[in-house]
């Protein structure tokens, strides 16, 4: 309604005072304005909170814009931020994954065991676990579309399944990094740019991001992403087979788990069982504060990186301020509320 | 110049459609759900360039016949002709597919997707050379430009932005956006159920103007409507169901809305 289209001189008048009210209520609200534009374009609000929040914490401590400080700040980002981008799309189609750790974890126990214990080369070691990660997929994206079991539901039990496999598999037993093959820890390497290290786990997440992104806005999968998460019944009658769509979302999302498998060796040099335990919620953490709604068929895995980044400075901003490790985990809980308050307010731009 | 129920299910002369062939012919459609009868044996014609309505009372079979010609239920007798060829759909994809589109009541868009992207969902067009055949790219400009053209030519002025998300939009615009996604790509049939129901009187007007807007283009539509003012100001015949049967087929000239209520409610016989 508030396009900028010049009417047709010929254009019919609003026939009743009502309508001309409505209008003019519509145009002229700076309020309902800025709902609007944050309604249009939902990574506004974080890349906001994220620049607000580095001023405030670099201005508190020196140290927080320290390159090394800064380059901290993104390592920690790198295996939450991987995970995040299986959460968004999953969460794009109404869905969530509550496993999406437990699956990283199992797959990561899988790359180190087969390696180490089988003696199997790297590369081999890594499809293994990829192809654990799919499989989880499969395992959800089954329960979700023939089953049609609440995603929730499917993904609690999921979630336990998969932490008794690990340690099951694992024999509880942590892997050490040194004792894996070199392609194993690669993600963990480092490089300079500018002065601030960044490791090579730390690129392949952004180049997830990129690819990702590319993919839901310029192909039509990504549009039918969008399309079953926002009602799955037009969707359907548009002639979209839902299921599958579904199922795709699920295997998409149990490959890039099995990358976030990858980086996370690298990143703790270890693949642990235990590990991971917290990122099944911090994935969603990331994803609801960068304004992607738990409805489904809203949002852009940009703001979820956003969202994982502002955790990521939150934490470690809050840490160098010295308050209690507590606080951290206190200011999140915050900024999810506000966050999902925030997305409400906006799907209000028309009933 | 009316006809009456016709046992035999022939087409009934309603002035010069006798001569012309129908594009979509339902001969004796009969459907059952356990002891209830849905249809006994129910015809009907839709002539190239035309408005059809379908009126009748809660229960006398308007819903069973639409869905039987668009695929959503299988008629358990009877025969269903499109272009003069027998056509057994199963799902509605093989209504679709053979070019007879259906707007639900529910109006089917996607809320959250842009004009353009909702007109062409389920049908994407990609990109030339390798960004569209190997990293499948949909061609975002090529889309939002058909869309804009496909909208003026529907008569549309009050949708120019086509990269406005459908759920911005008022009642009336989502519902062009439905019937313009309907009368896109080259259908032969636009079954409209209930189109005007949820909207006000503005915008109930653009949606008739829509219709003959599609008439117009050569487009024929079926109307399924409660609105006994809409049907009489838009259609050009009016196919009257009651009790699983139908009644009668009039034209707006040759009757009145008092006698359209009368057939439907069985207190006057054609």
């Amino acid at each position: 309604m508030t396009q900028q289209t010049t009417e047709p001189a010929k254009a019919e008048p609003p026939t009743s005072a009502l309508d001309l009210a409505e209008e003019f209520l519509d145009r002229t609200t700076p309020l309902s304005r800025i709902r609007n534009t944050l309604h249009r374009y939902p990574a506004v609000s974080p890349a906001i909170v994220l620049v607000v929040a580095v001023i405030v914490f670099g201005l508190l401590n020196d140290r927080f814009l320290n390159p090394a400080n800064l380059s901290l700040i993104t390592q920690q980002v790198a295996v939450v931020g991987t995970l995040a981008v299986a959460q968004t799309l999953i969460i794009l189609t109404a869905g969530i994954d509550l496993s999406v750790g437990a699956v990283m974890v199992l797959s990561s126990m899988v790359m180190a065991q087969t390696s180490v214990q089988l003696g199997l080369p790297g590369w081999l070691a890594l499809l293994l676990g990829l192809v654990v990660g799919l499989a989880a997929g499969a395992f959800n994206g089954f329960l979700v579309t023939r089953l049609k079991l609440p995603p929730f539901i499917v993904t609690l039990g999921t979630l336990s399944i998969f932490v008794a496999l690990t340690l099951l598999y694992s024999g509880g037993a942590t892997v050490r990094g040194a004792e894996m093959p070199e392609l194993l820890t690669a993600m963990g390497a480092t490089f300079n740019v500018g002065g601030v290290n960044f490791t090579v786990g730390v690129l392949m997440m952004l180049l997830l991001y990129v690819v990702v992104a590319l993919i839901l806005a310029k192909t039509a999968w990504g549009r039918h992403v969008y399309a079953v998460g926002d009602d799955p019944e037009a969707a359907r009658l548009a002639g979209i087979s839902v299921n599958r769509v579904l199922m795709s979302v699920y295997l998409a999302a149990g490959a890039i788990l099995a990358l976030g498998a990858w980086i996370q060796i690298g990143r703790t040099n270890a693949a642990s069982p235990n590990a991971g335990a917290e990122l099944n919620l911090d994935s969603i953490t990331a994803v609801v504060i960068g304004g992607t709604s738990l409805f489904g068929g809203r949002g852009t895995v940009w703001g979820t990186l956003l969202g994982a980044l502002i955790v990521g400075v939150f934490r470690n901003g809050l840490s160098l301020a010295g308050l209690d490790v507590l606080w951290q985990t206190f200011a999140v809980g915050v900024l999810i509320i506000v966050a999902v308050s925030v997305d409400q307010w906006i799907r209000k731009v028309r009933k | 110049m009316t006809t009456a129920t016709d046992a035999a299910g022939q087409a009934p002369a309603v002035g010069p459609a006798e001569t012309r062939t129908p594009i979509l012919r339902a001969r004796r459609l009969v459907k059952t759900f356990g002891r209830v009868v849905g249809l006994d044996g129910v015809s009907l014609e839709l002539y190239p360039g035309e408005v059809l309505a379908i009126i009748g009372d809660n229960g006398a079979g308007k819903s069973t016949l639409i869905k039987c010609l668009t695929g959503a239920e299988i008629p358990d007798e009877g025969e269903i002709f499109l272009d003069e060829k027998p056509i057994h759909f199963k799902r509605p994809q093989d209504a679709r597919a053979a070019g007879i589109e259906t707007v639900y009541q529910n109006l089917a868009v996607s809320p959250a997707l842009d004009v353009a992207a909702n007109l062409f969902l389920g049908r994407e067009e990609r990109k030339k050379g390798i960004l569209g055949s190997v990293f499948r790219m949909v061609d975002q400009k090529g889309m939002r430009e058909k869309a804009r053209n496909e909208l003026r030519a529907l008569g549309i002025s009050t949708l120019q932005d086509v990269t406005v998300p459908v759920e911005n939009l008022s009642g009336g615009q989502r519902q062009a956006v439905a019937v313009a996604r309907a009368a896109a790509f080259g259908s032969k049939v636009v079954v409209l159920d209930e189109p005007t129901a949820a909207l006000g009187v503005r915008e109930s007007n653009q949606v008739l103007e829509l219709i003959r807007n599609l008439r117009d283009r050569g487009i024929p539509v079926i109307l399924i409507s409660h609105n006994m003012p809409h049907v009489f100001d838009v259609a050009d015949r009016i196919h009257i169901q009651r009790l699983g049967k139908r009644a009668a087929t009039i034209t707006p000239e040759s009757h009145s809305m008092t006698d359209a209520v009368a057939i439907m409610t069985g207190a006057l016989r054609e």
